[in-house]
C-alpha cells in the first residue's frame, strides 16, 4: 500500500480497530518500497527484518490507542545512528559502519510505537542541495523523474511525496528539510536550535545542523515534531524549553496574527512564477484573517557567504574522525599510517566534501581566520539582530522555500557556487536557530512550490498554527504525484 | 579580505592539512571551484562589521550537568567489530614508518 491519500489519524484508526495489524502494515510499506524504488532511488538500506520484529512486537503487546504513532512505519535519513543498522550518511567513508547505538530522536520514535523501515538517501554528509553527491543512489523527484530531488533529504521527501511511508526524518543545516519538502511538494518542518537532540546525528556543522520531519499534512508534521522533541543529557545544546502539544491551535483561526514579507525574499533571482505563488499565498493568509507588512532583512543577501565558511569550518573540523582507524572505508597497500589516513579520506570522501573540507581549513588557518572565519560569525550576528528586529513587531515571516523548482540532473556540476545561491532563502534560519517550515503553495510547469514559514525560536506553535489555516483553507495535500485524489 | 584569489599551491597546502591527496586534474579543478566560491565569500568585506561581536552558537553557552552515575555504556567487542582490522582486544593500523623503512 501507499501513504498518498492517508494520515496518520486514519491510519492510526484502522490499528485501533484491527482492520489492519502493524505486522500487515509493515509487510505493505515494505512491498510497496520494493515495488517503487526502482522508479524513485529513496533509499539506501531497507530495514525488512528489523521493521517485522518491532511491527511484531508492537502486535503483541497491542496498539497503544492513545499514541497515534503506535504502529506506523517511518523513514530515517541515512545521517541518523540506528543501532546496528548500516549507516553511511550516503558516503563511501562509512560503507559497512554499523552503529552501536540510537540517536535519541529513533529511540523516542521507538518509546512512541513508531517502525523504521529504512536509511534514506541523502547528499554526502548532508552537502548538497540535490542529493547527487551521494555515493549510492541518484534520487529522482517524486513528481518528475528527470528532475533533481533536491537536498540534502532528497531521499526522506520522495519516500513521503512518493507514499513510500507516511512520514520521514530528514536534517537541515541549511535548507536540507525544507528545500526538497518544497520540490517534492510536502510539509517540512526545520525545528528551533536546540528543540530536537543532535545526539546519534553524524554532525556535519553542528551550531546549525537540527533534525526534523517531513510529512504530507501539517497536523502529521506537528504530531510527529511532539514526540521528538525536547531536552536530551546527552546532547547539550538541547533545551529545556518545555514541549508544547504543537497540534493544540490548529483551529483554523489566524485572526490578527502579524505576517512579515522581507523584500530581500523577493529579490532578481526569485523566479516571477514562484514570486507570484507565494503573493497568492500571502494574500490567501490575509483573506484569512491576517495583518501582512512588508518588511527588511537586509543582510540577507551575505548569508550564502557567512554560512559556506561557517558551515565548512565546521564541517572540516567535523569530519577530521572520519580516518580509516576505528570503523568505515580502509583502502588497501598504504605505505604507513599518515598514508592510511591520507589514502582513507582521499578515496573515501567526494568531491563535494572535499570542497568542503578545503574551504573550511582554509577559513581556519592562521592568517585568513579573521577575514573568514571571524568575519562571518560577525555577519550572522546580524543577520540575528535583522530577524530580532522584525519578530518585535511580527509573529511570523512568510517567503518562498527556494528561488526555483525542481530543475534537471546535473544542472551546475561546474558551478558550485550557482548550486550554493540556490540556498539563499533557507540559510538565514539556521544562521538564527529559528524554525522554518516550506509547506506547498502550487505548482510552477507542473512542479511543486513551497512556501516558507518561519516563526521566532521556540514558536513552531506559531507556524503550525498559520500553516494549519492554510493548507486548510488550499487543500493542496490533495494534490499528489501521478494523478489527484 | 586576506586574499581575493586562491592559488593552486594554496589548495594544495590546504589539501595536505586536511589529510587529502589530489591528482593535478582534481587540483585543478578545485582551484576553479574555490575561486568561484571565493568571488561570493569576498562579498562579506562590504559589511562593516566594526564592533559586532561574532555568534559561533545560537544557545546560551551553558555548562549542563547530570549526577554521576556509572553507566555500561559501549562494549569493547560491539565497537571493535566497526574497525576494519582487529584483534581480540585491540584495533590494528599500519607502522608510524614505512613498511620496511629503516627507523
Amino acid at each position: 500500500m501507499d501513504f498518498l491519500h492517508t494520515d496518520l489519524e486514519t491510519l492510526h484508526e484502522q490499528l485501533v480497530n484491527k482492520e489492519i495489524t502493524a505486522v500487515e502494515l509493515a509487510e505493505a510499506t515494505l512491498s510497496n518500497i520494493a515495488a517503487t524504488d526502482d522508479t524513485y532511488e529513496a533509499f539506501i538500506t531497507v530495514m525488512k527484518d528489523e521493521a517485522l520484529a518491532e511491527a511484531k512486537a508492537i502486535d503483541e503487546a497491542g496498539i497503544d490507542p492513545d499514541n497515534i504513532l503506535s504502529g506506523i512505519p517511518y523513514g530515517i535519513k541515512d545521517n541518523l545512528v540506528t543501532k546496528g543498522v548500516t549507516t553511511t550518511a550516503a558516503s563511501k567513508i562509512l560503507q559497512n559502519f554499523k552503529p552501536i547505538y540510537d540517536a535519541t530522536v529513533i529511540e523516542k520514535l521507538r518509546a512512541n510505537g513508531a517502525v523504521g523501515v529504512g536509511k534514506l538517501n541523502m547528499d554526502e554528509f548532508a552537502m548538497g542541495s540535490t542529493s547527487e553527491t551521494s555515493y549510492y543512489r541518484k534520487t529522482k523527484n517524486a513528481w518528475d523523474q528527470t528532475k533533481v530531488p533536491g537536498g540534502s533529504s532528497g531521499g526522506s521527501a520522495v519516500a513521503v511525496a512518493a507514499g513510500q511511508v507516511p512520514f520521514a526524518l530528514g536534517t537541515d543545516t541549511g535548507g536540507s528539510i525544507r528545500q526538497p519538502a518544497a520540490f517534492n511538494g510536502i510539509v517540512g518542518m526545520k525545528p528551533t536550535y536546540g528543540r530536537v537532540s543532535r545526539w546519534g546525528v553524524i554532525a556535519f556543522a553542528s551550531s546549525l545542523d537540527q533534525v526534523g520531519v517531513f510529512t504530507r499534512t501539517v497536523k502529521d508534521n506537528a504530531r510527529v515534531l511532539s514526540a521528538m522533541a525536547g531536552q536530551d543529557e546527552k546532547d547539550q545544546t538541547s533545551s529545556d524549553i518545555a514541549v508544547p502539544d504543537f497540534t493544540a491551535n490548529l483551529t483554523g483561526d489566524i485572526k490578527g496574527l502579524k505576517i512579515a514579507v522581507p523584500t530581500e525574499y523577493f529579490g532578481a533571482g526569485i523566479n516571477a512564477d514562484v514570486k507570484a505563488t507565494i503573493k497568492a499565498g500571502i494574500a490567501k493568509l490575509q483573506e484569512l484573517g491576517a495583518e501582512v507588512e512588508e518588511v527588511s532583512l537586509p543582510h540577507t543577501k551575505y548569508g550564502v557567504a557567512a554560512y559556506y565558511i561557517l558551515g565548512s569550518a565546521e564541517a572540516s573540523s567535523n569530519l577530521q574522525r572520519f580516518d580509516g582507524i576505528r570503523y568505515g572505508f580502509r583502502p588497501e597497500g598504504v605505505k604507513n599510517l599518515d598514508d592510511l589516513y591520507v589514502q582513507t579520506r582521499s578515496q573515501g570522501f567526494g568531491d563535494e566534501v572535499k570542497r568542503r573540507i578545503m574551504l573550511g581549513t582554509y577559513s581556519l588557518s592562521a592568517g585568513t581566520y579573521d577575514a573568514f572565519f571571524k568575519k562571518a560569525a560577525q555577519v550572522r550576528t546580524l543577520m540575528n539582530e535583522d530577524f530580532q528586529n522584525v519578530f518585535a513587531k511580527y509573529d511570523l515571516i512568510i517567503a518562498p522555500t527556494t528561488p526555483n523548482v525542481a530543475y534537471n540532473f546535473g544542472a551546475n556540476e561546474d558551478d558550485p557556487e550557482v548550486t550554493y545561491m540556490n540556498d539563499v532563502l533557507t540559510i538565514p534560519v539556521n544562521m538564527a536557530g529559528l524554525p522554518g517550515m516550506s509547506v506547498p503553495a502550487g505548482f510552477v510547469n507542473g512542479l511543486p512550490v513551497g512556501m516558507q514559514f518561519i516563526a521566532n525560536r521556540f514558536q513552531e506553535e506559531t507556524i503550525y498554527r498559520a500553516a494549519y489555516a492554510y493548507e486548510q483553507a488550499t487543500r493542496l495535500f490533495e494534490q499528489v504525484p501521478g494523478g489527484n485524489k | 579580505m586576506a586574499n581575493e584569489q586562491i592559488t593552486r599551491e594554496e589548495v594544495e597546502h590546504v589539501a595536505n592539512l586536511a589529510k587529502l591527496t589530489l591528482t593535478d586534474a582534481e587540483a585543478d579543478m578545485f582551484t576553479d571551484h574555490l575561486e568561484k566560491i571565493f568571488e561570493v565569500v569576498t562579498t562579506l568585506s562590504e559589511v562593516d562589521t566594526e564592533g559586532v561581536a561574532p555568534t559561533y552558537s545560537v544557545t546560551e553557552m551553558r555548562t549542563v550537568l547530570r549526577e554521576d552515575v556509572a553507566v555500561n555504556a559501549h562494549q569493547s567487542a560491539e565497537l571493535l567489530a566497526n574497525a576494519p582490522e582487529h584483534t581480540d582486544t585491540l584495533i590494528k593500523v599500519p607502522a608510524i614508518l614505512d613498511e620496511g623503512a629503516e627507523g
